[in-house]
């Protein structure tokens, strides 16, 4: 199985980041995987995606042309990628961030306000990470089991006291109804 | 062998040179390249090598011609508009006979350009780059192992035929990270060479390394014996990866991000039942003509899918002597195509425009 993953964003909402932590998810599992940043000019503020796929194959393109898993976390990604994700693929919208509801009806939707939710729990760069939990619940592709090595692998040891705060964001999008 | 650890592109390309003794590198910062050098800073400090940023890619250029004259492995890199300013240097450096290795993660050109990913260094690279008669061994990692993999042959192939080789690659190999293993650290301690200059301690007679000779008959044979030389390494160090093409009737020709993409183009068209396989130089210099040639005898058509206005597809078509028809599938710019671009291209070569 290959799963491609978009995630999309403005720069500072740690899509990058995010993708890193499914590509040390992928290293822990032992799958192929790939991680592929945009690089543009871009800064905080600007656009920012991030193709991440995972398979028990190895993987032809890196880029991310029709992703399997959208994550949107603002509107002019989810004008952009909306008409490209697979049908019966899956789309994690920001609904604190995007005001409209996806026109697709032949896949998934999961609407989650994660930027509000961090607001409220005091961690408010991480709602990237919340969206990661959520899609640890919703996405059979990765299992939960070994979230906690790949958050330590991923916040680095320069930055071991962000491992509890990156935790409680994956839990509070894992238990988000 | 050790474990698989997760790294950019670019980052591998860094690691593996350290590990196959480069203790030498020289550069001027430049994107999409950027995190080698920056690993280099890092590193090099370390494990008592050298990092310099120079004021320009030319004084790097000839500081590597310096250190490459001691024997010593050393390395630049930069990206399209940089690698420019390095040709004379790098000529320098093939008229004088040196080791090293030089790496171009690629971006759009000509001029200043862009920043996102391109191909459209292949001529430069491979027909010489800079002025008079050389070539370069030219890789072309199409993933992070090979990143790793082919930096560590590169430094071998410079070293063995006393020519420099360079690491055509492009932003989005250097800018993604995949899992690599690492090779093991090679033993750094320095040979003497038969040619370096690192001072006779008055007990033998000068080396001289030097590119003028203003003696036409004396500079032809240098010209000559360097040739015979190339002729050898056409002959033995052509190296690729033959994917499906035992039953091929299309073959794909591609290299570095763009075999990657074709390669799920490949798939999707063995799934729709047409018979195409793929050849991806890893060499691109010597190029593997030999392994075209013969496919040209089974396949009706070859398809070359490049980011560039189409470079790659004139060796392709010296190779098989325009015995078959070659369709080019590219994008330019900095853009990239899509699987289903290359599938179109396929489609086409196959005679039927399903699409």
């Amino acid at each position: 199985m290959t799963t491609g993953i978009l995630i999309a964003g403005f720069g500072g909402q740690g899509i990058l980041f995010a993708g890193k932590f499914l590509a040390n998810m992928g290293m822990l599992e032992g799958r192929h995987l790939s991680w592929l940043p945009s690089y543009g000019p871009e800064m905080r503020g600007g656009t920012a995606n991030c193709s991440v796929v995972l398979s028990d194959d190895p993987i032809g393109s890196p880029i991310v042309n029709h992703p399997d898993v959208l994550v949107a976390m603002n509107l002019p990604s989810l004008d952009k990628y909306e008409d490209e994700v697979v049908s019966g693929g899956t789309i994690f919208v920001d609904s604190s961030l995007i005001g409209r509801k996806v026109k697709r009806t032949d896949v998934r939707v999961i609407y989650i306000p994660a930027t509000q939710l961090a607001h409220e729990n005091g961690i408010a760069t991480l709602a990237n990470m919340i969206i990661v939990g959520k899609m640890m619940k919703e996405c059979d592709f990765l299992p939960y089991d070994g979230i906690e090595q790949a958050v330590r692998t991923v916040v680095s040891a320069k930055h071991a006291d962000l491992f509890d705060v990156n935790m409680k964001a994956i839990g509070i999008g894992y238990q988000y109804q | 062998m050790g474990n698989k650890v997760l790294m950019k592109g670019n980052e591998a390309i860094a690691e593996a040179a350290i590990r196959s003794g480069c203790r030498h590198y020289l550069g001027y910062p430049i994107t999409p390249q950027t995190e080698l050098a920056a690993y280099m800073a890092k590193r090099m400090p370390k494990i008592g090598g050298v990092f310099l940023q120079a004021e320009s890619e030319i004084a790097a250029i000839n500081m590597v011609y310096g250190v490459a004259a001691t024997g010593r492995r050393v390395m630049t890199s930069s990206s399209s508009p940089g690698i420019s300013l390095k040709q004379e240097g790098i000529s320098y450096i093939a008229g004088s006979d040196l080791p090293c290795l030089i790496v171009n993660v690629q971006r759009g050109g000509p001029g200043l350009g862009g920043i996102q990913p391109s191909q459209s260094d292949y001529f430069q690279a491979t027909k010489g780059g800079g002025h008079g008669d050389y070539h370069l061994i030219v890789v072309a990692p199409s993933s992070v192992q090979e990143m790793a993999q082919l930096t560590g042959l590169a430094f071998d192939l410079a070293e063995k035929y006393r020519m420099p080789a360079m690491l055509l690659a492009d932003g989005t190999v250097g800018q993604m990270m995949e899992p690599v293993e690492l090779p093991e650290e090679k033993d750094v301690e320095f040979t003497e060479k038969d040619w370096a200059v690192t001072g006779t301690k008055m007990q033998r007679p000068h080396h001289i390394v030097n590119s003028l000779y203003l003696v036409p008959d004396e500079l032809e044979r240098k010209n000559f014996e360097r040739f015979e030389r190339y002729r050898r390494i056409q002959e033995t160090e052509a190296r690729y990866e033959s994917f499906l093409m035992d039953d091929a009737e299309i073959c794909v020709v591609a290299f570095g991000i763009a075999a990657r993409v074709s390669k799920n183009a490949v798939l999707a068209a063995r799934a729709e039942g047409l018979k195409v396989g793929m050849i991806r130089p890893i060499t691109l210099w010597p190029f593997p003509s030999q392994a075209l040639k013969e496919a040209a005898d089974r396949v009706k058509g070859f398809v070359s899918v490049e980011l560039s206005m189409g470079q790659m597809i004139d060796d392709i078509k010296l190779a098989i002597s325009c015995r078959k028809p070659v369709e080019l599938v590219n994008r330019a710019g900095g853009m990239i195509m899509s699987p289903d671009e290359v599938l179109a291209g396929i489609r086409k070569m196959n005679g039927g425009d399903n699409q």
